[in-house]
């Protein structure tokens, strides 16, 4: 009897490929899974880089001309569109305001300053153009991304982390911790959910990326809740959690050393859908102003700054900002099918 | 059944081969190359462990075959009326298929659409093969309902598969299959998901109407003895080929093949009891042919044994919210009372719904508040706060029915026989704690290797093994087994059978040995107690209650096991 079980072993693989090794074979077979987890892999890099001040370090310098245009459209195309930059110079006529009390200062600034700038001439025309101040649109493409990712993903992570603290509770103790957490869940989602970030906004009074951060954390939850809820209810039931009672594992160690490993795919996906979705949602914010501040840049400032632009036919920012947003969350989205295909294993 | 003076042919498979493919570059051989005859108007029985490739066969004559990744070889035939099914036209398969060929399976309750009642599935059936009009249809249907012996016909028609007890379905399903008057009937494990009493009714059933409607049957099973009631003729298939074909005599009286021998002498018998169950390599090896010990083994309590457990007026209600304020009672488990003889077997016996696992669960606290006492120790079990349960959580342990369920998909081997060390500090540091389960994975007879693999790498058996395993790390005084071999084929079934013994010989365990199979309880139990509807029958002596059981149930119980082909012919 020995002998046939050694048997049956010994004839199966020496090395023993763990859960997660196997869905990461079969995740390897997918293909349009890969391709889009080399974008995301490629987005997180630019992310890291530009959070190490190793590229985009100057976004915000002036190098081009105002609006400069792409260089594989030439200068001309400025100057034949609409004339633009000298409509715009009369705009910016206020500057030598002769009724701004201000002129005589910052005409002495402007000349201290003015040696630097004028040595490095603006360029006429930049890589994928460039915006009112003549920032290049490309750098700022890429610190945008760096803000708009980071916003995403560390939101995401406090709202799974919040909807499966509270989910785990709820759903593995039942009872009246159950109905309490569902109450609350029923309160957050009565609430229209633009009006919620409004008013969270709103009690926040700052503008700024961590305020971002807060509002899509503190609300996103409610989504990966549910369904860590009804995971757990399902699993607590299952004859390997009857087994760890038996063997007197207590309550937190079933939640989270049994339950929590089992579960930990559905959460994953939702984690990765909701940074999709919270990069949206941050885009959203800063397109109704209440997004980052001033000082920093993400594609929803630079949609924001876009829709003054387009009716100027400066096409570039907007262009910039939506390839990048479309490009990682397209990539986002497919990884997490991929993801949840590799993962689940009722699928297989 | 290739004898010369065989009968008319209704079904001829030659050379069948079925491939399935896993993944881009392993195939595995389902079939492979089978031939055998179904004569018309006779039971053929197709026997074989899980993975025989029994229900493959019987989807590749119904063309049910999954399209993605199933291949047939060219050279396999099954004739049917000089034509070869697998290369009928899907149009002209379809023809066929319900009207000449039928099916029934396992699980009655996924086999009927729940959405709608079982009248109008029946009569689906004979308007779209036999072209009757609603009204033509509804009172064949009532006919047919009749026929298959579901009581009030005229009520049931218009019920919902979920309002059918499991035979009930059962029988409606068989009523659909047989509504065009099948030329042959393939019943796939259909008495499986059935408790023993309703399988006995079913079987009589499809043999009634297979002497009435003059068809054939290919019945599909693990259980060899099941068929020998029966079957006219048996095929005995094993990974894929067939080992012995022949009348269902010369099987059961002169098997030729070691491996039908092996499935007949492995599965515990009503009249034996050997000291140790032989399992398949005793007949597969070469040499002397084992066959296992004749020694009988005795069994039976002598009334001076030391109690190591006392069970008290044991109840558990469930309720459920009626209205707004009312709430139903449901009485699991009425007034259970029964000792354990330590070093002894109790084996609890009942249909489902019984409550004899809601006694299990009930005793190691899985199942919240009950009423009664459990005496263990001198102390009760029942009543103690939860702090003070964890050392006698240490000293009773269960084993779970299903051995996919009931280990940890994300644990290692190591890890989950660790766990409980950890928990309850067993051994002074992690090296002597390795060393144990070492010791016990030899115990059980795996190798050391299976300390860094998780439990999807390892077989049913091997399975509960571990989870056996995993029970003795606490070195339990009581070991309570719910239902813990009847997930598992026949020769596995013996192999962690012996394997339980040996424990029992060995370490002085008590056992509550749960089970609907009577035939392993009587091999196993010392002791039998039968439970009905929450409540126990009779308690005695197994040989005792074997040979003369006292109440109605009891009887009824006994009288309803497969008695196989001496059984059939010593009736």
């Amino acid at each position: 009897m020995t002998q046939a079980a050694a048997l049956a072993i010994g004839v199966q693989r020496a090395e023993s490929p763990g859960l997660w090794t196997l869905a990461w074979r079969r995740f390897c077979r997918d293909r349009v899974g890969l391709a889009s987890f080399l974008i995301v892999v490629f987005f997180f890099g630019l992310m890291a880089a530009s959070g190490l001040h190793l590229i985009a370090a100057d976004w915000s310098k002036e190098v081009g001309v105002n609006y400069a245009p792409p260089t594989f459209m030439g200068p001309e195309v400025a100057d034949g569109g609409q004339a633009a930059p000298e409509s715009h110079g009369g705009e910016r006529a206020g500057e030598s305001n002769p009724f701004d009390p201000l002129a005589g200062v910052l005409a002495e600034i402007r000349a201290a300053a003015g040696a630097a700038s004028v040595a490095e001439a603006q360029a006429p025309t930049l890589v994928f153009g460039g915006d009112r101040w003549g920032r290049d649109v490309l750098q700022k493409t890429i610190k945008g991304t760096e803000t708009s990712m980071f916003v995403g993903l560390v939101a995401a992570l406090l709202a799974a982390f919040l909807a499966t603290v509270f989910g785990a509770l709820a759903g593995y103790y039942g009872g009246w911790i159950d109905d309490f957490f569902n109450w609350f869940y029923n309160v957050f989602t009565s609430i229209p959910y633009l009006l919620l970030i409004l008013a969270i906004a709103a009690v926040l009074n700052q503008k700024g990326t961590l305020t971002v951060i807060l509002i899509l954390g503190l609300t996103g939850w409610t989504g990966i809740f549910r369904l860590v809820r009804a995971e757990y209810l399902k699993h607590k039931v299952r004859e390997y959690i009857q087994a760890a009672d038996a063997i007197g594992a207590s309550h937190a160690r079933r939640m989270f050393v049994h339950i929590l490993p089992n579960v930990s795919h559905v959460i994953l996906v939702q984690l990765s859908l909701h940074v999709v979705l919270f990069i949206k949602s941050e885009v959203v914010l800063s397109f109704l102003g209440f997004g980052v501040g001033v000082d920093t840049v993400s594609w929803g400032s630079m949609l924001n700054e876009a829709q003054s632009e387009l009716i100027l036919g400066y096409w570039w920012q907007l262009a910039a900002a939506t390839l990048a947003m479309a490009l990682l969350v397209t990539g986002f989205s497919l990884f997490t099918d991929a993801l949840r295909d590799a993962l689940d294993p009722k699928l297989k | 059944m290739t004898s010369a003076n065989s009968p008319e042919t209704l079904i001829g498979i030659r050379d069948l081969k079925v491939d399935f493919r896993l993944d881009r570059t392993t195939i595995s051989q389902a079939v492979k190359g089978i031939s055998f005859d179904i004569p018309v108007n006779s039971t053929v029985a197709l026997v074989g462990e899980s993975g025989s490739g029994k229900s493959v066969t019987a989807l590749a004559i119904l063309g049910l075959l999954p399209r993605e990744n199933s291949t047939v070889p060219p050279g396999s035939q099954i004739l049917y009326g000089g034509r070869n099914l697998l290369v009928l036209a899907p149009g002209e398969l379809q023809k066929l298929r319900g009207a000449d060929i039928s099916m029934i399976f396992q699980e009655p309750m996924s086999s009927l659409n729940p959405v709608f009642s079982v009248g109008f599935q029946l009569t689906e059936v004979l308007t779209k093969h036999l072209g009757m009009t609603g009204r033509q249809a509804r009172v064949r249907a009532l006919e047919l309902l009749r026929e298959v012996g579901i009581p009030e016909p005229e009520t049931k028609i218009d019920a919902y598969p979920f309002q059918l007890s499991g035979g009930q379905q059962q029988r409606a399903m068989i009523a659909i299959a047989i509504a065009c008057e099948p030329k042959l009937l393939i019943a796939d494990e259909p008495t499986t998901a059935l408790d023993v009493t309703i399988q006995k009714q079913i079987l009589e059933l499809i043999a009634a109407l297979q002497k009435r409607l003059r068809m054939s049957v290919l019945f599909i099973t693990h259980d060899l003895a099941l068929v020998g009631e029966i079957a006219d003729y048996v095929v005995v298939m094993r990974e894929g080929e067939i080992k012995e074909q022949g009348g269902v005599e010369q099987i059961f009286e002169a098997p030729r093949d070691a491996y039908t021998r092996a499935l007949l002498l492995c599965r515990p018998q009503l009249e034996r009891r050997p000291r140790r169950l032989p399992v398949i390599d005793d007949f597969l090896k070469p040499g002397p042919l084992a066959g296992g010990s004749l020694e009988e083994r005795s069994r039976g309590l002598r009334g001076d044994e030391e109690i190591i457990l006392e069970v008290r007026h044991l109840g558990k209600s469930f309720y459920s919210r009626e209205g707004l304020f009312g709430k139903r009672e449901f009485k699991a488990v009425k007034d259970v009372s029964f000792k354990l003889a330590r070093g002894k077997t109790l084996g609890i016996v009942g249909e489902s719904g019984s409550g004899k696992t809601t006694v299990a669960l009930t005793l190691l606290r899985l199942r919240g508040e009950s009423s009664g006492e459990a005496l263990f120790d001198g102390k009760d079990l029942l009543s103690i706060p939860p702090q003070e349960m964890m050392p006698y959580k240490r000293r009773i342990q269960i084993v779970f029915q299903n051995p996919y369920a009931s280990l940890n998909p994300r644990f290692t081997i190591g890890q989950l026989l660790m766990e409980p060390l950890q928990v309850h500090g067993i051994g002074s540091n992690e090296s002597e704690r390795r060393d144990r389960v070492y010791k016990l994975l030899e115990e059980v007879g795996l190798p050391e290797v299976s300390f860094f693999k998780y439990p999807h790498e390892f077989s049913g058996g091997q399975r509960q093994r571990i989870a056996i395993a995993r029970c003795l790390t606490m070195k339990p005084d009581v070991l309570i087994c719910d239902e813990a071999v009847s997930a598992l084929d026949v020769s596995i079934q013996a192999q962690v059978l012996n394997l339980l013994q040996d424990l029992q010989d060995e370490y002085h365990m008590s056992y509550i040995f749960i089970s609907h199979d009577l035939a392993v309880v009587k091999y196993m139990a010392d002791q039998v107690m039968v439970m009905n509807e929450g409540e126990v029958v009779e308690v005695a002596n197994s040989d005792d209650i074997y040979r003369s059981p006292q109440h109605p149930y009891t009887k009824k119980l006994l009288s309803s096991i497969p008695q196989g082909w001496h059984g059939a012919r010593a009736r």
